[in-house]
């Protein structure tokens, strides 16, 4: 694991929001690295952190604390305007409703090649990426000349991933790409973007609040609750071996296409005040060969007794 | 099966004019419903599922319309019905309806105790403080603590679950006999969905409600369901008891369905997904809807429309594979280990 180049590392992030005299910390210290190549999950409830850590690496939210690294630079706060032009170009974000995230008075042409527009292409050029764009998303290039309302849910979310491609990314935050789509059409999404990732060799951030959709399309996960990284781990060992209570909960609440083993389960909820953090409280620790887990000494002891 | 019918629906047609073109959106549906049962419509978005359980309330768009069949519910003949006079009869006092959205179906200028007392006047006719009293033990009926201080609280002040928790606080206060949940989770985390289906469930018992769920996700009625109908192109294709449509599917729709599931995917290959689009409703559909986009289609599928075939007295479906001269075709490989996790549990 120590020859994979890391390509993003998130380094003690806080974003805060509010007012100076009434804060709300929506992330907590969260602390990650993303390797090359690999699909990172990022999971928790609304209201997590999860979307707000994705909209600081691109910069839409400021950091107020830590910093984020991209292949070693440091990309967080003041950065000059050369830097930040090349990471708009490097990362690109594909966002949660497709009926939302498209302006629904441009054509599809417009919205792909928006990115585009600063760079002084000349038009044939310009509609030449468009084309390809849209047919490496299994897009007819004659739709460039419609409007979003002509198009289904997932047609959509394929003109929102042609629009992130067309700036030939390396590192693509999607955030809930499938959340808004057809349980049919989650499935055609989820394997265009892996076939993608396949053919550029992208790496993902894959935002989700559903465990179940990113176990199938990620490498690594972390679990999120409240702003903190509760859990991290490659996705098999987090379902196999899932030691953070929260993670539990998140796992018992997968609903499962098989009636006799749902109607016997148990459905587990996670209550904070479960543990006892004021006299004790937690630290980031690896429990074994990159399984992270937020927990603190007595907790740990428990895990150590029971291998 | 000795439960009785509260809702019989037979060869229901219903049919939108969109543009001066004819749109026929529900293709002949028979389905009865029994008291205190909960069914899942299942299908794909446009499939028909939210426009049938529309008719059941009065509540189709102004351009469409039942041109055929029939729903009776008790002894009243709800096709027959014209005016909202009748409807109200039946709207929310009798069947009630839980919408997808907890964002967009409460009003955000009134407060939440204001919108569900609505209800208990119209429909329990109380008035005053004992209007209120009922209101806040329909709050803490659904879970939602501290009800005298949520009471006075606008909907922005409420996460999304507990939202749908008000919304279905204001079903239930009407003292319905059916209550339809149209997708009531698809706008929520999954802990979230699993609580609410939990509540539903409880309520379910408790008032001795019949449901009907709308969802695309057959993943998520495993839990909830006594009998499940797959719906595709304005028709029920596949109907059964739960058990029966998820270890014994025998229409190939529904193997698609339970095949592009992301909890049965296998990691580094592609996901299953279904080819193609559904039918364009607005031209006629011949033979099996489905046939174009099946790949094991037989050639009989695009000539005829498959009538229903029994597997058991409970189970039936719309396809020729089921017709004791066609071909033996298999359910993907995929799915079939759902069968043998059945097969053991029935042991």
């Amino acid at each position: 694991m120590s020859e994979r180049k890391k390509l993003l590392e998130v380094k003690n992030l806080e974003v805060t929001f509010g007012s100076r005299r009434h804060p709300f910390r929506a992330v907590k210290g969260v602390s990650f690295d993303i390797y090359e190549g690999e699909t990172f999950g990022l999971v928790g409830e609304s209201g997590s952190g999860k979307t707000t850590i994705g909209r600081s690496i691109i910069r839409i939210n400021p950091a107020s604390g830590g910093e984020i690294l991209y292949r070693g630079e440091r990309i967080s706060g003041h950065i000059s305007s050369a830097l930040d032009r090349q990471i708009t170009r490097q990362i690109q974000m594909i966002f949660q409703d497709p009926m939302a995230s498209l302006n629904e008075r441009a054509k599809v042409d417009y919205i792909v090649s928006e990115g585009l527009y600063g760079r002084h292409l000349k038009e044939s050029e310009r509609q030449e990426k468009v084309a390809k764009a849209l047919s490496d998303v299994g897009l007819l290039p004659e739709f460039a000349s419609r409007f979003p309302h002509e198009f289904s849910g997932g047609q959509r979310q394929r003109i929102g991933i042609a629009r992130a491609l067309i700036m030939d990314p390396d590192f693509i935050i999607a955030d809930e790409p499938i959340s808004a789509l057809d349980v049919s059409i989650r499935a055609q999404v989820l394997n265009l973007m892996s076939q993608l990732q396949k053919e550029r060799g992208l790496t993902y951030l894959f935002i989700a609040h559903d465990l179940s959709v990113v176990r199938f399309i990620c490498d690594r996960i972390a679990v999120i609750h409240k702003g903190e990284l509760v859990e991290l781990a490659e996705s098999e060992q987090l379902f196999a071996n899932p030691l953070h209570p929260y993670t539990q909960a998140l796992l018992s609440a997968i609903p499962m296409p098989d009636p006799i083993a749902e109607k016997q389960k148990k459905l587990l909820v996670y209550d904070p005040s479960m543990h006892h953090y004021e006299s004790d409280p937690p630290s980031w620790v690896e429990v074994e060969p990159g399984h992270f887990l937020l927990a603190n000494r007595e907790e740990l002891e428990k895990i150590g007794n029971q291998r | 099966m000795a439960e009785d019918i509260i809702l019989s629906v037979h060869d229901l047609d219903v049919k939108f004019t969109l543009r001066g073109q004819i749109l026929h959106a529900i293709r002949g549906i028979s389905l009865d419903v029994y008291r205190g049962e909960s069914l899942a419509i299942v299908g794909e978005s446009g499939s028909g599922k939210s426009v049938f359980t529309k008719t059941f309330m009065g509540l189709l768009d102004a351009n469409g319309s039942i041109t055929g069949g029939s729903i009776r519910y008790q002894d009243k003949e709800l096709t027959q019905f014209k005016s909202d006079k009748d409807w109200r009869t039946i709207r929310g006092r009798e069947i009630a309806m839980v919408m997808q959205d907890p964002m967009t179906s409460l009003n955000p200028l009134k407060t939440i105790g204001a919108q569900i007392e609505e209800a208990v006047v119209l429909h329990q006719g109380l008035k005053g403080q004992q209007a209120k009293e009922a209101v806040l033990r329909v709050l803490e009926e659904v879970g939602i603590d501290d009800p005298k201080r949520r009471y006075n609280q606008y909907p922005h002040e409420f996460s999304g679950g507990m939202r749908q928790r008000v919304v279905i606080a204001i079903a239930v206060a009407c003292r319905p006999k059916i209550l339809i949940c149209d997708e009531p989770t698809t706008a929520l985390d999954v802990t979230i969905q699993a609580q609410i289906l939990q509540l539903i469930r409880e309520l379910q018992k408790k008032y001795d409600l019949t449901t009907i769920y709308i969802t695309h996700d057959l993943g998520v009625v495993a839990n909830v369901a006594d009998r499940i109908a797959v719906m595709y192109a304005g028709d029920i294709v596949e109907i059964g008891q739960c058990e029966e449509v998820f270890y014994d599917p025998r229409h190939p729709y529904t193997w698609a369905l339970l095949s592009s599931l992301p909890q049965l995917g296998v990691k580094g290959e592609p996901l299953y997904s279904i080819a193609g689009t559904p039918p364009n409703l607005f031209q006629e559909v011949k033979g099996d809807a489905f046939a174009p986009r099946n790949p094991q289609a037989l050639k009989i599928d695009f000539v005829e429309r498959p009538p229903y075939f029994d597997v058991t007295p409970t189970h039936r479906a719309r396809t020729w594979l089921l017709d004791p001269r066609a071909p033996k075709v298999e359910p993907p490989e995929h799915i079939r280990h759902l069968r043998e996790q059945g097969v053991k549990g029935h042991v």
